[in-house]
């Protein structure tokens, strides 16, 4: 009886057909014990990121077909929201000058850039709800007309996602006191870093998609 | 930056200290731990959702005896099909066998993120309280079926259940689908990053590539129905309108909703809903594939084949939802792309069943309970499966839509696939967990039974589906055309009640089981993955000493000329048979 066998003969090589050659482990389950692979931090965070994707994919069918329905009616940006836009923007260029300063060591820098962008990212929160006092000033509330339904419930998970991203940014604040961030270790704040210029170029995408298609 | 894995054997095997008793049972971060509390939170669940199947065939079998009011019938049914996909079946195989199974058998000491996967479980329990609590509020638990379709669910004001109920029911969701969100987040990092040294993607055991996609799965289609719910709740709280149309009378008052789009929740609905059969259907497959290979003492047939076809379903599985809406009114020509590319999955689903069937061929059969599931997971899967090649043609589906042979339909080729699985999947790690083999007298007592309940429930339902029987009607006695029906109903009924009847054997067993259990080895079924080669129960970390080392896939049975009829995947080089020449070499 003939039976199929793979790899029979492979024997002495361990990388076979492309296994991980590197820190086989577990995580912080074992701490010191093996090394969290390389990457591990930063495909969780693309992994989150693919969610939220397709999260706000969902959204945006939603508002394409809903605009083709009755009682649609659009209104204009509040001025307010490109002073916002402008604020994280800057954001964006803020923290990765910091992620520059810990590249070469710099964890005073790192802290200063971090705290800033911090910062920035809070003052863009307070912008979106001077926005939204705007919005209301108009007479626009979330069921007034479903643009401005719209407009609330996604600047609102926005914002959500980006104040996750601010508690992030103390997180690796945090960790930068205790000195766990030196040139050659400092993946939290590579990994921070992609969220929040990701939750930077959503902020575009929604900005556009709301007024300008 | 160069984290090269330094092995150090010599480390001491305590790898963990002892944790008190709320570490170590509560809010541990150990994902056996995590995964057993997901497994009996979720067997729980299933015991309420089977109650709830219990009272609705109670009242279809006589239907005129009053054992449940029409909204009552329609929140059982809800509740059913709520809790049996989102409580039992989506958590026990993310949950519970992804978190048992994936560090283990892929050689890790615990999944990529511990904390995360101990918040992804304590996100599931509040999803879990407020679905058992909305049975306590005024009007009773949602009545509007697990897909929730809109106008009903929108609004408050529609019928019995659609108030507080219903909103208890979307924010149980949102619980549950923030916690496998997290779980399969999880579980994509650690089966990409953490395997073991010689562990390639294509040594995986099949199990793990089922939980693989089913993790990809889940992270991109669960955030589209949290955004569909997070549309509803405003709708029901906020009186905004995504998806109510204007000028609906709803218990003679007119609706303030102006202009939304219901079908607009049934295409956000079924973006995920076609993934999600998906999700309880492809770890089921691999659980499946590694208890036929082992068995049946045989390589898996076709690896490569079983591994492409996983990940053609998968993929597939954005691309159909239509299906589900061919009476809701749609382009017939999208019609037509929906029912063309459903058919093509059934191309991927036969690969696999016929790799079944290869495994199975010629092999050493092992009539154990795990296998008698697995093969009985075959039978109900292709059973179903035809039906769905029925149903995917447009103009079929336009006359058998919301009949019972949709019910037919799916209880068999998702939800008894999908628990036969689960128990064959439980039958057969159940040693490596608990350190004890479940009977098999009361194993196999347990199968005869589910096997025949479970035929017996649904086989006839394809009938009285043809027979147009809707399957949300309350009373059949009530039109003459399912005058014949009625016997039928009761022998489907009685079946049913036989199939709740034998899961007690399950639970006796398992429950004695845990305490009297003939005491198992570390591999008491002669298998070869890597979960075989830790101690039994494994400890926290998982191995005692350095991590293993793997050589192999996990389907060297029965090599010729080999010692053993197993080859363990971390065995180097394999022992011959002393008749063959006494070189063993390498172990």
């Amino acid at each position: 009886m003939p039976t199929l066998v793979l790899e029979r003969h492979r024997g002495g090589s361990l990388r076979g057909v492309g296994g991980r050659g590197r820190g086989p482990s577990g995580g912080d389950a074992a701490p010191g014990r093996e090394p969290t692979p390389v990457g591990t931090g930063l495909l969780g965070v693309a992994a989150f990121l693919a969610a939220v994707t397709m999260l706000f994919l969902a959204f945006t069918s939603a508002y394409l077909a809903r605009r083709q329905e009755a009682g649609w009616f659009a209104f204009t940006p509040p001025s307010v929201l490109w002073i916002n836009t402008a604020v994280l923007l800057v954001s964006s260029g803020t923290l990765d000058w910091a992620r520059r300063r810990i590249r070469v060591g710099d964890a005073a820098g790192l802290r200063q850039g971090v705290e800033l962008t911090a910062a920035l990212g809070l003052l863009f929160l307070l912008g979106q709800l001077v926005a939204w006092r705007q919005l209301a000033a108009r007479g626009l509330f979330l069921r007034t007309n479903p643009h401005s339904s719209f407009f609330y419930v996604l600047t609102a998970v926005h914002g959500a996602h980006l104040l996750g991203g601010v508690v992030a940014l103390a997180i690796v604040l945090l960790h930068s006191w205790q000195g766990r961030y030196a040139a050659q270790a400092h993946a939290g704040v590579t990994n921070c870093a992609a969220y929040w210029h990701f939750m930077d170029l959503l902020w575009l995408y929604l900005f556009v998609l709301l007024f300008w298609v | 930056m160069d984290a090269v894995a330094v092995r150090q054997p010599e480390m001491a095997p305590e790898l963990h200290p002892r944790e008190s008793f709320i570490r170590h049972y509560i809010f541990s971060i150990d994902h056996k731990m995590i995964g057993k509390q997901y497994f009996l939170t979720t067997m729980f669940m299933a015991l309420v959702g089977g109650a709830m199947a219990m009272l609705m065939r109670t009242h279809l079998a006589w239907p005129d005896n009053g054992v449940l009011n029409p909204e009552q019938y329609l929140q059982a049914v809800t509740m059913h099909g709520t809790i049996m996909i989102f409580f039992f079946l989506t958590v026990m195989l993310t949950g519970g066998l992804g978190n048992l199974l994936i560090p283990l058998m892929i050689g890790a000491r615990d999944m990529a993120f511990p904390f995360l996967n101990m918040i992804s479980y304590w996100t599931f329990v509040p999803g879990v309280i407020t679905i058992l609590l909305s049975y306590f509020v005024p009007g009773g638990p949602a009545g509007n079926g697990w897909t929730a379709y809109a106008p009903l669910s929108a609004i408050p004001a529609a019928e019995g259940g659609a108030g507080l109920g219903q909103t208890l029911w979307i924010i149980a969701i949102l619980f549950v689908v923030i916690s496998s969100l997290f779980g399969s987040l999880n579980f994509l990092t650690t089966v990409l990053n953490l395997r073991t040294q010689g562990m390639s993607m294509g040594r995986l055991p099949l199990t793990i590539w089922g939980a693989f996609v089913t993790a990809v799965l889940a992270l991109l289609s669960f955030p589209v129905l949290m955004a569909a719910l997070g549309l509803l709740l405003l709708d029901r709280l906020a009186g905004t309108s995504f998806f109510e149309a204007a000028n609906l009378i709803v218990g003679g008052a007119a609706s303030p909703h102006q202009g939304g789009d219901a079908l607009l929740w049934q295409h956000l609905f079924w973006f995920f809903g076609h993934p999600e059969v998906y999700i309880l259907i492809l770890t089921p497959m691999g659980v499946v594939s590694d208890i036929i290979s082992t068995f049946s003492r045989k390589p898996i047939f076709g690896y490569k084949a079983m591994v492409l076809s996983l990940s053609a379903i998968g993929f597939l599985s954005f691309l159909v939802w239509g299906h589900h809406m061919f009476v809701s009114g749609m382009h017939p020509l999208l019609g037509a792309a929906f029912m063309g590319s459903t058919i093509i999955i059934a191309v991927p689903s036969a690969i696999k069943t016929f790799n079944w069937c290869t495994t199975l061929w010629h092999g050493r059969i092992h009539f154990t309970t795990a296998m008698l599931f697995a093969i009985g997971f075959v039978s109900v899967f292709v059973t179903g499966g035809l039906s769905g090649i029925f149903l995917a043609i447009a103009p079929v589906d336009l006359y058998l839509h919301d009949t019972y042979f949709i019910v037919a339909h799916f209880h068999f080729v998702m939800a008894s696939a999908s628990l036969f699985a689960i128990l064959a999947g439980t039958y057969y790690w159940f040693p490596k967990f608990f350190g004890r083999t479940m009977n098999e007298t009361l194993g196999k007592i347990h199968f005869a039974l589910t096997f025949l309940g479970i035929y017996g429930t649904f086989y006839p339902m394809h009938f009285i589906g043809i027979h147009s029987n809707d399957r949300r009607l309350y009373q059949t006695t009530a039109y003459p055309f399912l005058s014949h029906a009625g016997p039928v109903d009761v022998f489907v009924s009685l079946s049913a009640f036989l199939l709740g009847f034998a899961q007690l054997f399950f639970i006796v067993n398992f429950l004695w089981s845990l305490k009297y259990g003939p005491v198992a080895g570390d591999n008491p079924w002669h298998a070869n993955g890597l979960e075989w080669t830790t101690t039994t129960p494994p400890p926290h970390g998982n191995w005692e000493g350095a991590l293993p080392t793997v050589y192999r896939w996990p389907y060297d049975y029965s090599v010729p000329g080999a010692q053993n009829d197993y080859v363990p995947q971390t065995v180097q080089a394999i022992p011959l048979a002393a008749a063959a020449g006494a070189a063993g070499g390498g172990t």
